[in-house]
């Protein structure tokens, strides 16, 4: 069994601050981390690979020559292989682009019964590259995953909503998205860092020529999306400090839930 | 001249701070208390590999690289002294075999201490050998094919908790140290027991404790090492302790304690404004910052002399002396900064404060240190 899970690198945005002016973010200084929802989704990976003898894992990214990083790190959770596509030629990508990419990328790997993304990365937000590298792939999918099994050639996944789940199964090839219920991602194995390090096989950097995309559907110049603006969002309601003693409190709290219609 | 970390290195930092902070810090406060080895901690430590890292890959390890063994270390004390100490120390045995250790006994033993969760613990004080190793009282007779331990060991940590022990005796006490042999223990042997586990001050939840030997049998091809040498086997490993052990606990103590004192310092507000805007605290600050500075680059400069096999004694008794005096004036600083709540077990600088007072004591006493130090720098006379 082939597995293909794709991650990103994204900044830390628990250390991450707003230029105010600009509306971006400032990365200087800020770590950069694997998505976290594609930590969960490579987990998931793992444990179909410790639970089976014939799995490997296979780890994609579309980032810069430093996404390197992330990749090293996948390897020494467990990652069989690692692979980066690179190339000048992807920059400013938005979703549809990116997606276009991958989808590229898993054409050139091939053989695959299970893809698996992260549900969303903590950068964009946009919950699409999934279910883009799906439809490009003509894949089914089946996003927001709290719970899998695998049973012979088919996927028995359960989907998390606001409002409830849903058990819904596929056959393979399939294309999963992983949310942070599903599992918790293991520590990377020290002696694997080494390992990574030392057998270059195991890490490899692809160029848009090596995976044949078509150029006319990638970069800021061919991506349908426009940012019109980013702004941080002004705050417009601010709290109400009541004072007193708590008798007092008491009463004008619970007149503040009369007046708000809460009770 | 490079003071840049590997790219093997800074990773080993982001799993070793992770797994600090996701299974260490969590359980600290309460394993104190308890008094609770830490057990599942130590075997996760193995599984993940932080047991083996600076070790042969041969035996399951990363292959030798001593910075990343300090790190792992510092990071882990970083979040709790006492799980940090238990690491250290047991890989310290773990280089006492692989040092001394012919090649059956170091394919028996060094995996699964390094990757089986499997504790080592090495004894050699007693009731009155301390400094004074010659002083000690256990022995060891051949008789027939196996060596006779009897005798009564104290202050060994990991008693109770170790799975394998090299233990110290006498095999001819005429000759003083000349005369002491290591010898490799199954504490499974009839014989051995564990006696009292000590109620310290800190690191509580590393436990130390008394050993037994009553005729306890070990055969003869369990001598670590050469006949009459086991003072040598004691000595070898000890300059790598004074550094990867202590050093690298002093450092991730310390270094702790001025995050905490900084954070509460910067919350803390009397007379209207946060103590840290006081210019007596922000010296403070200064002064500990400063000193840790210092002492992290005197630590991680042993280290790669370790790694490259240079000869290290008076460097290593010198982090020993430096980074521990500094690591006790750190943490009471951190305390005084915050106040009557460090005084406070809700407060993790109470703890820290009582942990970090034993590395001016073990692997060595600091006087012993200074004793080192003036030797090699004075020479003869």
């Amino acid at each position: 069994m082939n597995i293909i899970v794709c991650v990103k690198q994204v900044p830390n945005t628990n250390d991450v601050r707003i230029n105010h002016d600009t509306g971006t973010l400032i990365r200087d200084g800020v770590d950069s981390i694997i998505n976290p929802d594609d930590l969960n989704a490579l987990e998931e990976a793992l444990q179909i690979k410790d639970s089976r003898d014939d799995v490997k894992v296979t780890v994609l990214s579309m980032g810069p020559p430093q996404a390197k990083n992330a990749l090293m790190e996948s390897l020494a959770m467990g990652a069989d292989k690692a692979i980066l596509v690179s190339d000048r030629a992807f920059a400013g990508s938005d979703t549809w682009a990116t997606a276009t990419v991958l989808a590229s990328a898993i054409k050139k790997i091939g053989d695959y019964d299970i893809i698996f993304c992260g549900r969303q990365a903590i950068d964009g937000d946009t919950a699409q590259v999934g279910p883009e590298i799906a439809e490009f792939l003509d894949l089914p999918q089946i996003t927001y995953v709290m719970d899998l099994e695998i049973q012979k050639d088919k996927v028995v996944a359960t989907r998390s909503f606001e409002s409830g789940t849903m058990v819904i199964e596929s056959r393979m090839p399939v294309l999963l998205s992983a949310i942070k219920e599903l599992n918790h991602p293991r520590f990377m194995d020290i002696r694997r860092i080494y390992e990574a390090h030392e057998n270059e096989e195991m890490f490899e950097m692809w160029s848009a020529k090596d995976i044949e995309v078509d150029l006319t559907q990638i970069g800021v110049k061919n991506s349908p999306t426009k940012v019109y603006k980013t702004f941080v969002p002004t705050r417009e309601f601010s709290g109400k400090k009541l004072t007193g003693t708590p008798k007092e409190l008491a009463n004008k709290c619970f007149n503040e839930i009369l007046h708000l219609n809460i009770v | 001249m490079n003071f840049d970390l590997t790219n093997e290195q800074i990773m080993v930092t982001k799993a070793a701070r992770r797994f600090a902070e996701e299974v260490c810090e969590p359980i600290a406060a309460e394993i104190d208390k308890e008094h609770r080895f830490p057990r599942e901690t130590f075997e996760l430590l193995s599984k993940y590999g932080f047991v083996g890292t600076g070790f042969p890959k041969e035996y399951g390890g990363t292959g030798n690289d001593k910075i990343a063994q300090l790190i792992v270390v510092e990071e882990i004390a970083k979040a709790c002294m006492a799980t940090s100490s238990i690491l250290s120390i047991h890989q310290g045995m773990v280089n006492c075999l692989l040092k001394f250790g012919n090649e059956k006994q170091r394919d028996e033993y060094i995996r699964p201490l390094l990757c089986d969760g499997v504790v080592g613990a090495f004894a050699l004080t007693e009731d009155n050998a301390g400094s004074d190793a010659s002083n000690i009282h256990t022995t060891a007779v051949l008789e027939g094919d196996d060596y006779i331990i009897n005798g009564t060991k104290r202050f060994i940590t990991g008693a109770g908790q170790a799975g394998l022990y090299i233990v110290l005796a006498y095999t001819e006490p005429k000759l003083k140290t000349r005369g002491i042999t290591a010898f490799i223990v199954d504490p499974k042997t009839e014989g051995f027991s564990v006696g009292k586990i000590e109620d310290k001050m800190g690191i509580c939840a590393s436990h130390t404790g008394e050993l037994v030997f009553e005729d306890v049998r070990v055969p003869k091809e369990n001598m670590l090492g050469k006949y009459n040498q086991g003072f040598k086997v004691a000595l070898a490993s000890i300059d790598d302790a004074r550094v990867l052990t202590v050093g690298a606990q002093c450092l991730g103590v310390a270094e702790s304690a001025l995050d905490l004192a900084v954070e509460y310092a910067k919350s803390r507000v009397q007379f209207g404004k946060p103590v840290v805007l006081k210019q007596g605290i922000q010296w403070y600050i200064a002064e500990m910052a400063t000193k840790i500075e210092a002492t992290k680059w005197m630590t991680y400069y042993a280290a790669q002399m370790i790694q490259d096999g240079k000869r290290v004694t008076k460097q290593c008794a010198m982090v020993k002396l430096y980074a521990s005096e500094t690591a006790r004036e750190v943490v009471e600083r951190a305390l005084q900064i915050h106040g009557g709540y460090g005084y406070m077990k809700d407060y993790a600088i109470e703890r820290m404060y009582r942990d970090i007072k034993i590395a001016e004591l073990y692997e060595g006493t600091n006087e012993i240190q200074k004793l080192v130090i003036s030797r090699e720098v004075i020479g003869k006379v």
